[in-house]
């Protein structure tokens, strides 16, 4: 029976981890609904960030975190006043096109800068070593992603959900016009929420460095997982994207440990399982 | 003018053809005055980093041994595979570099359904090739005109396998990843260990992309057998699993780990760390080998591209490929021939960076010392280091001749 706890334990952290890479893409895609297929680039440039920044930098990997999450959202911010505002209005496929092509754009600029070799960060020791937590063994990192992903679901849920920040925002996704008449800001208002999106994005990079490698596809190697979890959590919805990554990384855990037969199959089977029942997801708004 | 030059050339070449004709057997020469080889590589995209390997080994070798053998000027066309899944471009590419570039040589296939994928093209075009990785054991007998410079996993699990029933260990779980190579692994794997008297008391197959297997590993660690043997296609996806093992304490519950060695690659040692304490692998070559082709590889590497960039066997692999090839042309005396070149080539054996190597006359394939190695920090840094040789050890896949 403990063997199936320590199984589900690292199933939910995995699940965590998903979670904290898709979280960004959730405000983007789902919050603002701006086809952001290159969050995994964003992610991958806050990754290689944390990588300079403790690698190269010799700063601790605690500490570049936040920097990471500022730097990414300072780019983020940037980007959206430059060139993402002029796409809100466009259609999907524009949208589709000019971040795809966003991305491959930052995946061959992160080969020229950095090769095409696999990077690691040095993650502090007292983080690596296992350690017992209610009697089960568990490694340090996966307590941290846990701990991690509890508290920026927590933070999200606060700001989107029960702050005058979120509500307009999403007054304003629902309807640009009626939220700029009555005297929402709408522009400020997206450039701040682009750039939490990109910020997380980075984060979520960082973070996942030491369980998913580094290297420039990774821009594009997790894309379909991502889309995946935001489509099963529901656009925009946090509580709902916390419940598909937990889901996720739990059923693809037990899954693994109990019918390895199964393969990768089981998660695309989830996920059209899922659609067919709840089309807009687990917990998606049917705007 | 040009025209001119051209016609001369053809006279003197149609004259020469004919002198060489008249006085039996002095071979014909190259037919434009130059030797081109064709690279096929996957130099773009995830496996980018594999094909980056290759080219260094072949400019290491061309600084040491020049650009010109036996008169003629070497030319190399690159040309970009992308990696595998991408078989019908690796014919493509193929065919273009022997219709367009005129190629004598291609040297290239870092993944086995690119080989596969041109087997029947060269048998047609009559283009020798020299495979510079892909590993499945069967290439070879696919067309007459492969040589193979690299290793099989049938020579690399088999070697592993006889290792691990000879010392002390009697029951394995292996996991391997689920394509072609891992099944090979896992069956001769397997049969060298039960020949040996060894038990296989699990097994599992994962998914080629898999980077989660704390959920595989509790298993093993559950079944606690006396070793875990392991295949995976190496990149992050070793990198993601031999972290899983230490995550895991799959060392600390006393089960062995056994892996091919490119599971832990020589430039994917600084990443897997701590993971690789003890660790016991199988390869063909790692930079601690101490012989004078090593010493002399490893200066001329470090020179052209830095103590940093470490290199691993595959680099080695295109180095001897660029070994052999210029070894066959001074042999035939510049003859270009496909079958000159394959003679020359078959039986012929050579002194490595990885140790004394030969290409097995009826095979076609490397017959080479396989190294069991064990992992260790040395100067503060993670080595392979070889604790045992298998000397002259030939591919036991082949199908037997009839």
């Amino acid at each position: 029976m403990s063997n199936v706890i320590v199984v589900l334990v690292d199933g939910v952290a995995y699940g965590m981890l998903l979670f904290l890479f898709a979280v960004g893409l959730s405000v983007t895609l789902g919050l603002m609904r701006f086809i952001n297929l290159a969050h995994g680039a964003f992610a991958m440039g806050g990754a290689y960030l944390a990588v300079v920044l403790v690698n190269d930098g010799g700063l601790p990997f605690l500490l570049a975190l936040p920097l990471v999450f500022m730097a990414t959202g300072a780019a983020g911010a940037l980007l959206e006043r430059g060139v993402i505002r002029h796409l809100y209005d466009r259609g999907a496929l524009q949208q589709v096109l000019f971040s795809i092509g966003l991305a491959f754009a930052l995946s061959a600029t992160a080969t020229i800068a950095f090769g095409p070799q696999q990077q690691g960060v040095q993650i502090p020791s007292w983080l690596m070593g296992r350690h017992c937590v209610f009697g089960v063994q568990i490694s340090g990192y996966r307590v941290f992603l846990v701990a991690a992903g509890a508290a920026t679901a927590a933070a999200l849920a606060y700001l989107f959900d029960y702050t005058l920040f979120g509500a307009r925002i999403r007054a304003a996704v629902d309807n640009r016009v009626a939220a700029e008449g009555i005297g929402i800001k709408v522009d400020r208002l997206f450039v701040t929420t682009f750039a939490i999106g990109s910020a997380l994005a980075g984060l979520g990079g960082a973070l996942s460095i030491e369980m998913l490698g580094l290297d420039p596809t990774f821009a594009f190697k997790y894309l379909t997982m991502l889309l995946m979890i935001v489509a099963i959590g529901g656009a925009g919805s946090t509580e709902g994207l916390l419940m598909a990554a937990l889901f996720l990384g739990v059923v693809d855990a037990l899954f693994k440990y109990f019918l390895p037969e199964a393969g990768s199959f089981v998660i695309f089977g989830v996920l059209v399982a899922v659609l067919v029942v709840r089309p807009h997801g687990l917990r998606g708004r049917t705007a | 003018m040009a025209f001119i030059a051209c016609a001369l050339r053809a006279a003197f070449l149609a004259a020469a053809a004919t002198a060489s004709l008249a006085t039996l057997p002095a071979p014909a020469v190259a037919a434009d005055g130059k030797l081109t080889i064709g690279l096929v590589l996957p130099l773009s995209g995830a496996f980018a980093n594999e094909g980056r390997q290759y080219e260094n080994g072949i400019k290491v070798f061309q600084k040491i041994h020049g650009k010109t053998v036996a008169g003629l000027p070497v030319e190399i066309v690159t040309r970009d595979d992308q990696g595998p899944s991408s078989g019908d471009l690796a014919r493509r590419l193929t065919q273009e570099l022997i219709v367009r570039d005129k190629a004598d040589v291609i040297i290239g296939y870092s993944f086995t359904p690119n080989a596969m994928a041109a087997a029947t093209l060269l048998n047609e075009a009559k283009k020798p090739a020299i495979i510079v990785n892909a590993a499945t054991s069967i290439i070879t007998e696919k067309s007459p005109y492969f040589v193979r410079v690299s290793w099989t996993l049938a020579q690399a699990a088999a070697t592993l396998g006889d290792w691990a029933a000879k010392n002390g260990i009697k029951t394995a779980y292996t996991m391997v990843s689920d394509y072609a190579p891992g099944l090979d692994a896992e069956k001769w794997f397997k049969q060298a260990f039960t020949a040996g008297g060894g038990k296989i008391v699990g097994t599992v197959r994962t998914p080629v992309t898999a980077m989660e297997y704390a959920p595989y590993l509790q298993r093993v660690v559950e079944v606690k057998p006396d070793a875990l043997f392991a295949f995976n296609p190496g990149g992050d996806v070793s990198v993601a699993f031999m972290k899983a093992t230490h995550e895991r304490g799959v060392a600390a519950a006393g089960i062995k780990l056994l892996v091919t060695g490119d599971v832990v690659e020589e430039n994917a040692l600084v990443l897997i760390g701590d993971a690789l304490d003890g660790v016991i692998s199988v390869h063909h070559y790692q930079i601690g080998l101490q012989n004078p082709a090593n010493e002399q590889f490893l200066k001329v590497h470090k020179e052209l591209f830095g103590a940093d960039d470490i290199p691993n066997a595959r680099a080695v692999q295109a180095f001897d490929a660029m070994d052999v090839l210029y070894r066959a042309v001074a042999k035939t005396a510049a003859n270009l021939d496909a079958d000159a070149l394959l003679n020359a080539l078959k039986g012929m054996k050579l002194d490595s960076p990885r140790g004394p190597i030969e290409i097995d006359a009826t095979t076609r394939d490397i017959v080479q010392n396989m190294y069991i190695r064990r992992g260790l920090k040395i100067d503060g840094r993670w080595q392979n280091v070889a604790v045992e040789t298998y000397r002259a050890v030939a591919d036991p896949g082949k199908t037997p001749p009839k």
